[in-house]
């Protein structure tokens, strides 16, 4: 065996090998280490069995102030009997003389039966010989002993029911020896320059991404891969492109403040061309049948969802064969929760063609949900207001035993696309991405991506 | 999205030869989600734009239809009577101008019935009626009522008993101290004149659109209803009540025609619209090959009629699917009929070719190099607090720019910058290991024409010997290794660094951020041990657009 041993290691064991016990302190001062190092290398030899450590307690006595007081003049009884051995006295007499012990000295004298009392005048009936209580606090003095040194337990307890008479105190001390597996130790024959390869390391941190980042490139490098391209737009929108461009009437709940943030006092002026603005508000006057107002469009929110960015691209570039996404954050005002944040991230996809239908549709979908590993999906109907058909993936969720709503799809609605001169048809999906992120992360409240804990952001693992 | 309750052996009872299970695994394939259930007990989440779901009874229409036992459209069958009319006083025109109706009669009212009946007038109050603004209901007991009725207008001290109350109480009372009347009063606006329905005897039936009144009130031993719907537009008050009237006809009432006349107002109708379909439009977009048999099928499963020839299908809508608006909806209704789970995925190959946005590109190149450097990266909300961002900092917030009526305290502001909450965010973390390095890009919002949005990169490093050298270096090292862009430091003062201690950043001798070690004021406001030393930098205008 060639064992590895600290030099704090070392030093202990040879000074152990002198002397078998010592406690922590006399360790200190025959090894010349700190109490610190002595610490830290008993607890290592105990680990590898080389070291016992035995615990042990022991009382000490020293006299408190009443103590004091009774080792220089007596016991209370004491100094009553020498006063009445001089002359019978009454009651105001020994008060005077003895003060704040006068209730004590009277108490014990009368239990015992030393003096007698006749018309308020006390003399001497017997005197006793001996007082063992003061040979203990002889015995004690000015020092501090230990208990076990005085065989008169007797009198300590009697002395310990007497108010501030003896201090107790209990003091623990650790005694040190090797083990019998250590006694053969050579130190010299142990590994020269070698180190404990075993022992524990402390732990460092890498920097990293955010783990939502993470999820947030993993899926556009999906769409990348698809053959989609990017687009960016602003997180602030004219409620014309959010909301009238996209078939919701200006009266639909959606748009109330109570769902959407509205910027406090901000309206755009020029929200659109105005051709745009007038077969917009057309296709909303002929199907809602209502008051249609600018004032309203010019409104500015902040987006409710991608789509504002995906359908103004759509009306400026007018393709008739597209693949584009667009990935970014979006609001809603929300009550917080576990799963509800006034800001999350949403990614949405769009192909535009003249022979794409809702089956392709449902098949990119497949393929995205694949590419992040979920195989278990099924589609469902559902309602938005600028799609027809509208569908919805649910997801097979393996920890929650349940299937969950994923992302929405559709084609854009004729009321859509016509009055911005989209003429092909347009499939449109998209949905949060934290949803996504919860699912690969494990997690079951969506606020944890913000809350920036170092605790969670140092150990998520980064392949998931 | 509204939810309603039922049972599903009720349902059951309603749909005819079927299973639980079997509505089960139908019910999400008209668009219902079962939100959650517990035995017999099941809470459906249904679309704003289908108002026939709110109740059972509308379900049970829809279940018969997919599961096939009953196809093509519920004819509503409204019996021709002189018996009941409605007057229409030409000073609602201004208030509320539009009033319709129709009565329902030798129907059964049990409980669950009465509370379906309920809940379907909140969710069309709500949802179509746009919180009664738009149109509202009031369902009445009809052997309570002598008809003719008059839809007039009455003065505000007016009184009368209203529904759930023992006494009279003045139309001003009403507004003042019910919640019905504080919930929708202000519909009426301030007019002197509120709108009124009478019967023959001069008895109010209903104070449109806040509450009935107490006389006409349904019970479960109530055999013979009158609806009345008022509202601003004719047509939406003929959706609405068309919705009313199918569902009373499907639990068993027979519908009496109420003749309304009088400023404007008409008769309902309720009558079917004909919708023409191309088989090829259906096809092009479901990526099918149907003949029009099968569409006209497909249709008749979703409760419409449809018939045609090879290249096009004739279709009746009842009144009550008013969210038909175009072909497009027929589509949808085809994929519903035929079955979504019918729907074979296909993949068509991409002709073109996938391409990342120039920012983004940026900007993973920049974590990745502040990563290198030791940073980690952190996400903060856009939207924050006037305590981050301006209380806690000291900073100048005169061009604040807020949110209305946000419910979150924390989120009611858009950030200008993004070094506050990092601050925040080592607040948060003092009992974490040290040294602590944070960086975030995101971006910051600033009053322009109307908004200027730009794209900042921030990091900010702490613990006990952090200084202005070392974040200046990360700064230069950062920016040189990714961009090739140099920078320069220039002395300037500002509330949010130490004195002494900050400086502006310069690209080209022009001003893009700042940099320095944060005073040690705000980093004791947000109870941080250690020296906190950070940057801003604009990437907008430098790096991308």
């Amino acid at each position: 065996m060639s064992q590895v041993f600290h030099d704090i290691e070392k030093k202990i064991i040879k000074v152990l090998k002198e002397t078998k016990e010592l406690s922590p302190e006399k360790l200190e001062e025959k090894t010349g280490l700190s109490s610190d190092q002595i610490r830290r290398g008993i607890e290592w030899l105990k680990l590898k069995n080389l070291a016992e450590v035995k615990e042990s307690q022991e009382t000490f006595l020293t006299l408190g102030k009443n103590g004091k007081i009774a080792f220089s003049k007596g016991l209370p009884e004491r100094q009553l009997l020498n006063l009445l051995k001089e002359k019978p006295r009454n009651i105001s007499e020994l008060q005077n003389e003895l003060k704040s012990v006068f209730g004590p000295a009277i108490g014990s004298a009368k239990k015992n039966m030393w003096v007698e009392v006749k018309d308020n005048v006390f003399s001497l009936k017997n005197e006793p010989t001996k007082f063992p209580e003061e040979d203990v606090l002889k015995q004690i003095g000015e020092q501090k002993i230990s208990a076990n040194k005085i065989s008169d337990q007797k009198a300590i307890d009697s002395l310990k029911k007497r108010p501030d008479y003896i201090i107790e105190e209990i003091e623990k001390s650790k005694i040190i020896s090797l083990s019998a597996n250590a006694k053969d130790l050579d130190l010299e024959q142990s590994a020269t320059g070698a180190i404990d390869v075993e022992a524990d390391v402390p732990s460092i941190f890498v920097a990293r991404t955010h783990p939502l980042k993470d999820t947030i490139d993993e899926i556009r490098e999906i769409f990348v891969t698809l053959g989609f391209t990017e687009i960016n737009g602003t997180l602030s929108q004219s409620s014309f492109w959010n909301f009238d461009a996209l078939f919701t009437p200006q009266d639909h709940p959606a748009r109330e403040l109570q769902d959407t943030f509205y910027l406090e006092g901000i309206s755009e002026k020029k929200i659109a061309s105005p051709e745009q603005i007038r077969k917009v508000s057309d296709a909303h006057k002929k199907n809602w049948r209502y008051y249609w107002n600018i004032e309203e469009a010019r409104k500015m929110v902040l987006r409710t969802h991608t789509t504002c960015v995906t359908i103004k691209h759509l009306a400026e570039t007018k393709s008739d064969e597209a693949r584009i996404f667009s990935l970014g954050r979006v609001f809603r005002n929300e009550k917080v929760s576990y799963k509800h944040l006034v800001e999350f991230n949403q990614v949405e996809g769009v192909v535009v063609g003249k022979n794409v239908t809702l089956r392709d549709l449902m098949g990119i979908q497949r393929e995205f949900y694949k590419r992040i590993g979920i195989t278990k999906i099924k589609f469902w109907p559902t309602f938005f207001p600028y799609t027809e058909p509208s569908l919805q993936t649910m997801v097979y969720n393996d920890r929650l035993g349940k299937w969950v709503e994923l992302f929405g799809m559709g084609i854009f609605r004729p009321e859509v696309t016509k009055p911005l001169g989209i003429k092909n048809q347009v499939l449109a999906w998209g949905g949060g991405i934290e949803r996504i992120a919860m699912l690969k992360y494990g997690l079951d409240d969506v606020r944890e991506f913000y809350n920036n804990d170092l605790s969670w952001l140092r150990s998520a693992t980064k392949c998931q | 999205m509204p939810v309603i309750e039922l049972n599903y052996s009720r349902l059951q009872k309603l749909v005819g030869k079927t299973n639980k299970k079997k509505i089960k695994d139908v019910l999400p394939f008209l668009g219902l989600d079962i939100e959650s259930e517990s035995n017999d007990e099941v809470r459906i989440e249904y679309s704003p734009n289908r108002p026939d779901y709110s109740t059972d009874f509308g379900i049970a229409l829809g279940l018969q239809g997919l599961l096939g036992i009953k196809k093509g459209l519920l004819k509503l069958n409204i019996k021709k009577t002189k018996s009941y009319s409605l007057n229409v006083d030409s000073s609602v025109s201004k208030i509320r101008p539009f009033v319709t109706g129709i009565v329902a009669k030798n129907g059964k009212i049990d409980d669950k019935t009465l509370s379906q009946l309920m809940v379907m007038q909140e969710d069309l109050h709500f949802g179509i009626g746009r919180r009664r603004k738009k149109s509202s209901i009031g369902i009445h007991d009809l052997d309570t009522i002598t008809f003719p009725l008059k839809y007039t207008t009455t003065t505000r001290n007016y009184s009368f008993i209203p529904l759930a109350s023992q006494q009279e109480k003045t139309i001003n009372e009403i507004l003042e101290s019910t919640d019905v009347g504080k919930d929708y009063g202000d519909i009426l606006g301030n007019s002197s004149k509120v709108p009124i329905i009478l019967d023959a005897k001069e008895n109010t039936v209903s104070f449109p659109p806040i509450i009935n009144a107490a006389l006409t009130t349904v019970t479960t031993k109530t055999k013979n209803l009158f609806v009345e719907v008022t509202g601003m537009n004719k047509d939406d008050i003929e959706d609405m009540l068309s919705v009313v009237a199918t569902i009373l006809q499907s639990a068993g009432f027979e519908l009496n025609v109420v003749k309304i006349s009088g400023a404007k107002n008409s008769t309902p109708t309720l009558k079917t619209r004909i919708m023409k379909l191309d088989t090829e439009l259906v096809n092009k977009m479901l990526g099918l090959k149907l003949s029009s048999n099968t569409i006209s099928t497909a249709l008749r499963k979703c409760r419409l009629d449809a018939s045609g020839t090879k290249s096009h299908i004739t279709c009746i809508i009842p009144r009550y699917r008013f969210d038909i608006f175009g072909p497009m909806d027929l589509v949808e209704e085809v994929a519903l009929g035929y079955g979504i789970g019918n729907l074979v995925p296909t993949l068509s190959p991409s002709q073109t070719i996938g391409q990342k946005n120039n920012q983004s590109i940026n900007l993973d190149l920049l974590s990745s190099i502040l990563v290198g450097l030791g940073y980690t990266e952190a996400l903060n909300s856009s939207l924050t607090s006037k305590k981050i961002l301006y209380d806690m900092t000291g900073r100048d917030s005169s061009k604040i720019i807020s949110v209305m009526d946000s419910k979150s305290q924390e989120h009611t502001i858009l950030r200008d910058s993004l070094l506050p909450a990092l601050i925040e965010n080592l607040s948060r973390n003092i009992h974490e290991t040290y040294p602590q390095k944070l960086f975030e890009t995101g971006t910051v919002f600033s009053r322009g024409n109307p908004i200027n949005e730009n794209i900042n990169l921030a990091a900010i490093c702490v613990h006990k010997d952090a200084n202005f050298t070392e974040i200046k270096s990360i700064l230069q090292s950062a920016i040189k290794t990714a961009f090739n862009i140099e920078c320069k430091t220039k002395t300037f003062s500002n509330s949010m660094f130490e004195n002494g201690r900050g400086a502006e950043i310069l690209v080209n001798n022009q001003s893009v951020g700042v940099i320095g070690e944060i005073s040690s004021r705000i980093v004791d406001n947000f109870k941080i041990r250690m020296p906190v030393v950070g940057f801003e930098i604009k990437l907008s205008g430098l790096i991308f657009d």
